[in-house]
Formats: C-alpha cells, sequence, structure tokens
C-alpha cells in the first residue's frame, strides 16, 4: 500500500488544493520561528559538496552533480471563520546524480555530513554500473563550464516567514468575512508560502548558493440555495507568485479593470484579497441564477488569469522535449509537436502567436538565476509569428535537437527527487499595438468573455482539450450584455491558435500560474508562471455543462 | 531504517508519551522502504529507492493541539519532538472542531495487507521485471515506457487515552504503455499487488503489446452516446482522477449536508438511503479481503470495519470526520482505503461476446471536473479504443472527449463483469449504454 492510499479518500474531493495536514515524509514540523534561522554557512556546503563530488569521481564517475537543500514551506488553512491548520515544515538533505560510462544514477541521503555524503555519492555510482547493463542510449552531456562560486535570491521586499503567523490568519478571516457578508454560504482560504534554499555543485567547478521564494493566497467561495438545492462556486482570482508577502499589499498601479459591464478586476503584482473575496461572495451567489450559456460557435476574450492555464496545457507540455522523445508515454503523454512534425513547418497558431520561454521574468513563479544542473537560466522563442521554433530541453537533451547548449530547464522538487526537464515560464507575447480590453470587446459580434481559470482537460499528446473558466460574460455586437454559466470550449491545440486574432497591449498583461504541476514517475511537481495580455480567438466551440441527475 | 516490529514501534511510541505533559498526546510512527525502476524507449532511465521512517506528535492543551515531527528516535530527539508540538500547541488557536482523543479500540484481526514477498525485492528483481517487459518489445519491434514501484511500510499509533495500533503493509505495482515505432498505435495494462509473487510485468507488456498493434490506422467515427465497455482501469487509475474513484470520495457526509454536493438534498440534508444508482450497483470495504488486504485503522485511529457504501443503487452509509459524525448524530465511519465493486462472473471478453454495437475503452485519461453539482467529469479515450459490431471488435477508432457524470453512468448500467484488483481496489468492467463522447481526438 502507498502512503496515499493511506492517507485515503478525504471529505474535500473538489478541492485537492486544500488537503495537505500532515507535512509528507521527509519533511519535518517545525515551529514557525525554525523557518527564519539561517541554514549552514557556504564555505560548510562547499565542503560538504566537495567530499560528495571526490568520492563520486573516486569510483569512477565521469560528472557528478550535488544538491544541498533545505526547503521551507508553511502553509495556513482556514474555513469560515476558523483556522483549519497552521503547518510549518522543513526538509534538509542531499541529492547527488552521477554519470558512470553514460548511465545516470542518484541518490540521497538527509544526515548531511562529509562521511554519509561520501557514501551516498558511491551508492549513486553503484546504480549507475547497475543500469549500465540495461541501457541502450548513453548519455550525451551537453558542455557546461563551471560558474565557480556565485548566487541568486528572488527579489522580495518582505519575505513571508518574517510575518507573524496571526497577521496571516487574521487577513485569511478576513477575507473569509468579506465572502460570506457578501453572499456566500462557504469559503475556505490558504496561504502557501515557500522557500527553497539549494545549493548545487558540480564536477564542472560550479558552486551555486540560491535562495528562491515563492507565494499563494488563494480561497473557494461557494453559494447555496438550499430551496432549489443548486450550489456555485467562485474561486479567487490570484495567481502563486515569486515575491514574498508584499504581493498581498493592494495597489491600484497593479490592478487593471475587466471589460466595462463584467465588474471584473485583474491583478498584476499585487492583490487585494479582501476586494476579490468581497466580489467573490457576490458572483458566487448571482451564478445560482445566471443564465444557461446556449451551445455554439463564439468568439472568445480570454482574460490572462483564464489563458495561462490555456498556455500551459496546449503550448508549455507539448515543447517539453522529453514528451517529444515519448520519456513521458507512461505517464504524462507524448506531443503531436514531434521533430517530424517541426520539420514540416507547419502552422501552431497564427502570426500573431509568438510565445516565449523563460526562467527570468520577476515576479513569476518559475524565476532562478541558475537551474538544478548548474545552467545560467535564460530566455528563447519557442513559437514565432505562429511557427514552432524550439523545444525546452537541459543538458543530456541537447544534443537531440542539434543544440549545444540546454536551456537550464532541469528542476527537482525536493534533494530527495531526482532532476530532470521541467517546464519554464511560457508566455505569449502581448500585441505590440495600443489595444485595450474595451477596444477588443467593441469588435466582437457574438462572443463570450472568460475571466479565471476552471475546468481543464487536454489529451495526452495535446490535440483536444477543454477548459472552463471562473467568469462567463456574453458579448452581444461589441458589448457585454450578461453574465453566463455552464460555458466551456473544446477545441484542437493548431485549430485554437490559428483561430488567434491577437491580443491587447503590454499594460494588460498579467502571469497565471500554478504550484503544482505534476510530472514524471514517481511524480514530482514544479511552479511555473504563464504571462499573456487579453486576447481573442474567433469561432471556438462552446458547449453547455449542465447536467440533470 | 528496517521497518520496525510492533514492539519496537510501540516501546519509541511508549517513551514518547512518558516525555509528554499535555493534556493529550498521541503519537504516530510511520515508515517505508521500497524502490522503482523507470524505462522509455526501451531502455532505463530513472531508478530510485525510498526509505522513510517518521513520528509525528501531537499535543493537546483544552482545544489547542500543535503537531511536530522527527526521524530520529534518540531519548534527547525524541524528548525535543515532545517540547516542540507542545510549543506549537500552546501558540495554536482553539479548535471549534475539537474532539477529544480516542480510547481503546478495538480493531479487525487477520488483515493480509503484507506478505514478505514483496519485502524481499531487490533492484535485481525490478531490473528482470521490466528487463522482461523491454526484451518482448524489442523482439515485437515496439516502444515501451513502464515503471514499477514497490514499498513494504508500517504504521503504530499509541496515545494519552490508550489507544494502541500497528500494522504492516507491502505494496508493489507496474504499468507499462506500449506503442508503435510509427506512434500510430498505442496500448496500456497495470496492475497492483499486495504480494510481489503475483507480478508477471512480462503478461502485462504482452497486453499492452497487443493493444498498440492491434489500434493502428483507426478510424474516426462520430462523436455522440455509445454503448460502452469501461475496462477497470477506464473506470480506476493510480495516476490519475477516475470516474469510480471521485464517486467514492464524494460520500462525504458534510459536503452534502452543507449543500455542496451532488448528495445534497434540496431543501436540505443529504440523499442517504435514496436509491441513485441501478439496482445491480454494490459498493463496499472490508479491510479482511483477502486480495485487497486493508489497514483496519483509519489515520485518526477509528477502526475499519467491513462497510456497504452503496447497496443495490440505494446509497446505504456516508463517511465523515469524527466531528461532523457527532454533530449530525450519524454513524461515525472514516472513508474507506480500498473498496470493492460487486461484480459477476463474465470477462470483459465475454462482456464483448454480448454486444451488438458498442465501444471497448482501455482507458480514460485526464479526468477533471467540470460540474460538482452534477458530479459531470470530461475526459479522454487513451491507449486502444475499437469498435465492436456483433459480439466481435472490428476496428480501432480514433479517441474520444467525453462528458459524463459517473451517476449517469451507474443508471445507464447494462452489464458488470468479474471484478480484478487496481490500485488496492476490486474493480469489474462495466457495459454502460448512452455514454456521452462529444468530440474527437487525433492523439494516440
Amino acid at each position: 500500500m502507498k502512503r496515499r492510499d493511506f492517507v485515503g479518500l478525504t471529505s474535500l474531493a473538489a478541492g485537492a488544493l486544500f488537503l495537505p495536514s500532515l507535512p509528507g515524509f521527509g519533511h519535518t514540523a517545525v515551529d514557525p520561528a525554525r523557518l527564519l534561522e539561517p541554514g549552514a554557512d557556504v564555505i560548510v556546503k562547499k565542503r560538504l559538496a566537495d567530499a560528495a563530488l571526490n568520492a563520486a569521481k573516486t569510483a569512477g564517475a565521469s560528472y557528478a552533480d550535488v544538491r544541498i537543500g533545505r526547503y521551507l514551506n508553511q502553509y495556513v488553512f482556514t474555513r469560515e471563520k476558523q483556522v483549519q491548520n497552521i503547518v510549518s515544515t522543513e526538509s534538509y538533505g542531499v541529492g547527488i546524480r552521477v554519470l558512470v560510462n553514460g548511465c545516470w544514477g542518484f541518490a540521497s541521503t538527509s544526515v548531511v555530513t562529509e562521511d554519509s555524503l561520501a557514501a551516498t555519492a558511491r551508492v549513486a555510482v553503484d546504480i549507475a554500473k547497475a543500469n549500465r547493463l540495461v541501457q541502450k542510449e548513453p548519455v550525451q552531456l551537453a558542455p557546461q563550464s563551471g560558474y565557480g562560486e556565485v548566487s541568486w535570491k528572488t527579489p522580495i521586499q518582505q519575505g513571508a516567514f518574517e510575518v507573524p503567523v496571526k497577521q496571516k490568519v487574521d487577513l485569511l478571516l478576513a477575507a473569509n468575512a468579506a465572502a460570506l457578508d457578501n453572499g456566500a454560504s462557504y469559503i475556505n482560504s490558504a496561504l502557501f508560502q515557500v522557500n527553497e534554499q539549494k545549493y548545487f555543485a558540480s564536477t564542472d567547478g560550479s558552486y551555486i548558493d540560491q535562495d528562491v521564494h515563492r507565494l499563494w493566497p488563494t480561497f473557494s467561495a461557494t453559494a447555496v440555495d438550499t430551496k432549489s438545492g443548486k450550489f456555485r462556486s467562485r474561486g479567487s482570482l490570484s495567481s502563486p507568485v515569486g515575491l514574498g508577502f508584499e504581493y498581498l499589499t493592494p495597489s491600484a498601479a497593479e490592478q487593471i479593470a475587466g471589460p466595462q459591464g463584467t465588474n471584473t478586476v485583474g491583478y498584476k503584482l499585487r492583490y487585494d484579497i479582501l476586494a476579490d473575496a468581497a466580489l467573490a461572495g457576490k458572483q458566487a451567489k448571482a451564478k445560482l441564477s445566471m443564465k444557461s450559456v446556449t451551445p455554439g460557435k463564439y468568439d472568445l476574450v480570454l482574460d490572462p488569469g483564464h489563458l495561462g492555464l490555456t498556455i500551459h496545457e496546449s503550448v508549455g507540455h507539448p515543447t517539453e522535449l522529453d514528451r517529444v522523445l515519448g520519456y513521458e508515454a507512461n505517464f504524462a503523454g507524448t506531443s503531436f509537436a514531434t521533430l517530424e512534425w517541426k520539420a514540416k513547418n507547419l502552422p501552431y497558431g497564427s502570426k500573431s502567436v509568438n510565445i516565449v520561454a523563460d526562467k527570468l521574468q520577476p515576479g513569476s513563479v518559475g524565476a532562478v538565476g541558475y537551474d538544478d544542473e548548474g545552467v545560467k537560466t535564460r530566455e528563447w522563442d519557442l513559437i514565432k509569428e505562429g511557427k514552432l521554433v524550439n523545444y525546452q530541453k537541459i543538458r543530456d537533451q541537447a544534443h537531440i535537437v542539434g543544440q549545444k547548449e540546454s536551456d537550464g530547464c532541469c528542476y527537482a522538487q525536493s534533494w530527495e527527487d531526482v532532476q530532470f526537464q521541467r517546464m519554464p515560464n511560457v508566455s505569449l507575447r502581448p500585441g505590440t499595438a495600443k489595444m485595450s480590453v474595451d477596444e477588443m470587446v467593441s469588435k466582437v459580434d457574438k462572443g463570450i468573455y472568460i475571466a479565471g481559470a476552471g475546468s481543464f482537460s487536454i489529451d495526452q499528446q495535446r490535440y483536444n482539450f477543454q477548459f472552463g473558466g471562473q467568469l462567463f460574460f456574453a458579448i452581444e455586437k461589441g458589448k457585454i450584455t450578461e453574465p453566463l454559466e455552464d460555458v466551456a470550449y473544446q477545441s484542437n491545440t493548431q485549430e485554437f491558435w490559428g483561430a488567434c486574432a491577437g491580443s491587447c497591449d503590454q499594460s494588460d498583461y498579467r502571469l497565471y500560474g500554478t504550484f503544482f504541476d505534476g510530472k514524471g514517475q514517481p511524480s514530482q511537481v514544479s511552479s511555473v508562471s504563464h504571462g499573456s495580455a487579453t486576447t481573442r480567438f474567433n469561432g471556438v466551440n462552446v458547449i453547455n455543462t449542465a447536467r440533470k441527475v | 531504517m528496517a521497518i520496525l516490529s510492533k514492539d519496537e514501534a510501540q516501546n519509541i511510541l511508549k517513551k514518547v508519551l512518558s516525555f509528554s505533559t499535555a493534556d493529550e498526546c498521541e503519537a504516530t510512527l510511520n515508515g517505508s522502504i521500497g524502490g522503482n525502476v523507470r524505462s522509455a524507449r526501451n531502455s532505463i532511465s530513472t531508478a530510485g529507492a525510498v526509505d522513510n521512517v517518521s513520528l509525528a506528535v501531537q499535543s493537546r492543551f483544552g482545544k489547542r493541539s500543535g503537531l511536530a515531527t522527527c526521524n530520529e528516535f534518540d531519548d534527547a530527539t525524541l524528548r525535543r519532538c515532545v517540547q516542540r508540538a507542545e510549543e506549537i500547541a500552546r501558540l495554536a488557536p482553539e479548535s471549534p472542531e475539537y474532539m477529544p482523543l480516542l480510547g481503546p479500540q478495538q480493531y479487525l484481526d487477520g488483515s493480509r495487507s503484507f506478505a514478505a514477498a514483496t519485502a524481499a525485492i531487490d533492484p535485481a528483481y525490478r531490473a528482470k521485471q521490466i528487463g522482461a517487459s523491454m526484451a518482448l518489445c524489442d523482439e515485437k519491434k515496439l516502444s515501451s515506457a513502464g515503471f514499477l514501484d514497490d514499498s513494504v511500510g508500517f504504521i503504530a499509533k499509541r496515545n494519552s487515552k490508550g489507544l494502541e495500533a500497528y500494522q504492516q503493509t507491502s505494496y508493489v505495482g507496474f504499468s507499462v504503455t506500449v506503442r508503435t515505432p510509427d506512434g500510430s498505435g498505442s496500448g496500456y495494462a497495470a496492475a497492483d499487488y499486495t504480494d510481489a509473487t503475483k507480478l508477471d510485468a512480462a503478461r502485462l507488456t504482452r497486453v499492452a503489446a497487443e493493444k498498440a498493434a492491434s489500434s493502428v490506422k483507426a478510424r474516426a467515427i462520430e462523436p455522440g452516446k455509445y454503448t460502452v465497455i469501461l475496462e477497470p482501469n477506464a473506470l480506476l487509475s493510480n495516476v490519475d482522477t477516475s470516474l469510480l474513484g471521485v464517486l467514492m470520495q464524494s460520500l462525504d457526509a458534510r459536503s452534502a449536508d452543507e449543500g455542496r454536493s451532488f448528495l445534497s438534498k434540496k431543501g436540505g440534508g443529504n440523499k442517504k438511503g435514496e436509491k441513485l444508482f441501478d439496482e445491480r450497483v454494490t459498493i463496499y470495504s472490508d479491510p479482511l479481503n483477502p486480495e485487497i488486504g486493508d489497514l483496519t485503522f483509519a489515520n485518526d485511529g477509528r477502526p475499519q470495519q467491513k462497510t456497504t457504501w452503496i447497496e443495490k443503487g440505494v446509497v446505504k452509509n456516508l463517511y465523515s470526520s469524527r466531528f461532523w459524525a457527532q454533530k449530525a448524530g450519524i454513524p461515525d465511519l472514516p472513508p474507506p482505503g480500498g473498496w470493492i465493486m460487486q461484480g459477476g462472473t463474465q470477462s470483459t471478453a465475454d462482456l464483448i461476446k454480448s454486444t451488438a454495437k458498442g465501444i471497448l475503452v482501455t482507458r480514460l485519461w485526464y479526468i477533471r471536473p467540470v460540474d460538482p453539482q452534477t458530479l459531470l467529469y470530461t475526459g479522454l479515450t487513451r491507449d486502444g479504443t475499437f469498435y465492436i459490431e456483433n459480439g466481435q471488435i472490428k476496428f480501432p477508432i480514433k479517441n474520444f472527449r467525453f462528458n459524463e457524470s459517473p451517476v449517469i453512468m451507474l443508471n445507464n448500467l447494462e452489464a458488470i463483469g468479474k471484478p480484478v484488483r487496481l490500485n488496492g481496489s476490486l474493480v469489474p468492467p462495466l457495459k454502460i449504454r448512452d455514454f456521452t463522447f462529444t468530440s474527437l481526438s487525433d492523439a494516440v
């Protein structure tokens, strides 16, 4: 039996978001004050790393890297007027990866001493040697010069752990009250705070110390009409961010109004949880009596808080080179965008589709200075004027597409997991011509404006997808007319991006993000952001999702 | 660290409780050892080992509770862990849903949740199993991606009210996706067991390989409502949301009573006691079932008993937290681990023979909620979808997207086959009429 089976069925199936209550294996529950204590000094970490690297080389490794990781998390969960749980955890240990005669080996340990690291390095070498017997394609690692001793830190203004727990609880409870006062019957809210203190060293001569911070305030407000038995929910319009607690200080300059007649608000790098919760309460209640959509073809105007998830699924995943090559065939799936497909130079989307990958964007959850195999991060084009021009790669994949360098996309969720190719931030460039969301709506004859991410599903090769949302508004003859319910759109990746009719300008640009992008077996999660401005797609098939049971 | 015996574990827990100065204290010791190996393109891609043991101490002062954990068990560490739990508890807000810790409990005896053969798995066993799978695909000129993982574990609990629990578990699972080299055919098979002697990766790979080879040149047929035979892998998955999984996860009393579940009743209350499904639908849990031997106690120490959840289409029981059971005055039932959907004797092949026109579905994928009000889910067929006519598989068909609710599905039941173990549950293949496919997918 697996641990996840033991944890078993839970009462909040609909909100997997709100599940965690006990720290996982390897994570130690600690006093919140512990999260403010510094980790080991870089001098100590360098000595430990060298012990592992030397042991690996002596045992026969041609390359080795060591990740000394201290992972600090604090999660606060509330519902209505009460705190459900406050969890502070620390996980500290070391993962060692070695290359022996073209075969990878990996081992990890929570005992962080020079002897233990040397022994763990030898275990990794033994595993590599055992696997070599059945290895058919020897690993070819793109060369990487060492950076020496360098460091990087997420540019935050206020570390979330420095804020007293009471202040965080009070903020969530105030948001809950705002939702309940405005029509919600129930609300769950949560604040996720993450700090990854990662030290990377490799036989290439890099010693990289990084301090990565991420934050995610979120809620789901539900309105119930007992008489009719109907219930509807509205999720928060926040996003996971690579920012400190300053994200929760509202700023008028970081907000942008949705189209006239929608009363929606989009958030950039600052979020007003109290205003959003109050609006969510009203909107959840209003959803109980909204008009159900008439299925058919509509022009869709998609807000960045919604479109980010569609970008994630229909561009982010199909351009991961490991999926393209078949390494995820048994789990996440493969990709339609194979090397053969790319060679045909077929359109991925219309000429207005320009999609960029990066691990740098300020405020994004994917931003780091260096990836988990010691490559300095950068920005590169995936789709230019509708054509696929590149993939997402790591060091042992670059040669497959005739390239000499990694894109810096390597990541492991913890010291105890092996690093592999993970999605960087993948974003749609905003339109270059000036265009506000009201101007965009004014040109739509029959359409639907969608805000916020909802239901999502896409096939294993990333052709056919279906997306819902949080808020839907009918557009008729250039005007928002009324809110709608039961909306989902079904399309095909190339057809959908081919129907892209342009984006609003940079002033409307915002980031969507997730903490829980899953891939690999055993499965690992990673955090990724997707930026865009509000964008129009013509003639998309909309279905009505209401049923009777 | 090795798997601790009952005495070893309880001796640590006794020591933990002796350090407690709180009103109530509960200690849980949890450990597992295991490993995994993953392949793609007929070659091993990654392999790993897992060895974890962790102690969780929950201390309570009145209605305040604190949790601390550690993974070393010398006296000083244990004492510090208890002190930390107590410090956290003193700072915590009072819980309005506080329930006193459970006292001594009587647990079922004789669950076959552990098999020594699984504890004996070594890297050579894993390499042999996955090697046989890869060799078979090499021979047939097919490409495989597989994953084998195994673990043995133990859990021990003890609290200051006299509760004492201990059990060992084991698990081994293998799944494989086999594809034709040109990517035009794909097949899947998966299985899991408590006892590793039952695992035969080559046998599963043959099933997936046959599906891959026979699914090339798939034809497109119009989306719409079809009679389908859903194989067990299409009904329950350990790597994705699944239609029967979400149904079982929805049997929660609190969300039903709060009006936010398909089990909520118009005007208030829940639908327990109502017939919501075809009368042939019976689902129960039984920790002593020999094929899916399960834990005899829940995470919070409540006993797991044989429990009927749905009987002849009627919702018989809902599970809940201890707090909600007391507040609502209902039976205090924890959610089950594995469960059993009662079936017949027919195999999937028998179900195909009795089908005039229909679709055989190997697997459903990327299943996500669309409307919690009706338990409507969407997802796609994957890795082997075939058209059936006059009791025979006629040709492979392109994959479909579906939008369907397990509640509607279990009302449109035509036939139930023989249950097989999957993800620690027993799941039969089902023949369903009017299953709703809403669009076509080019994915293979």
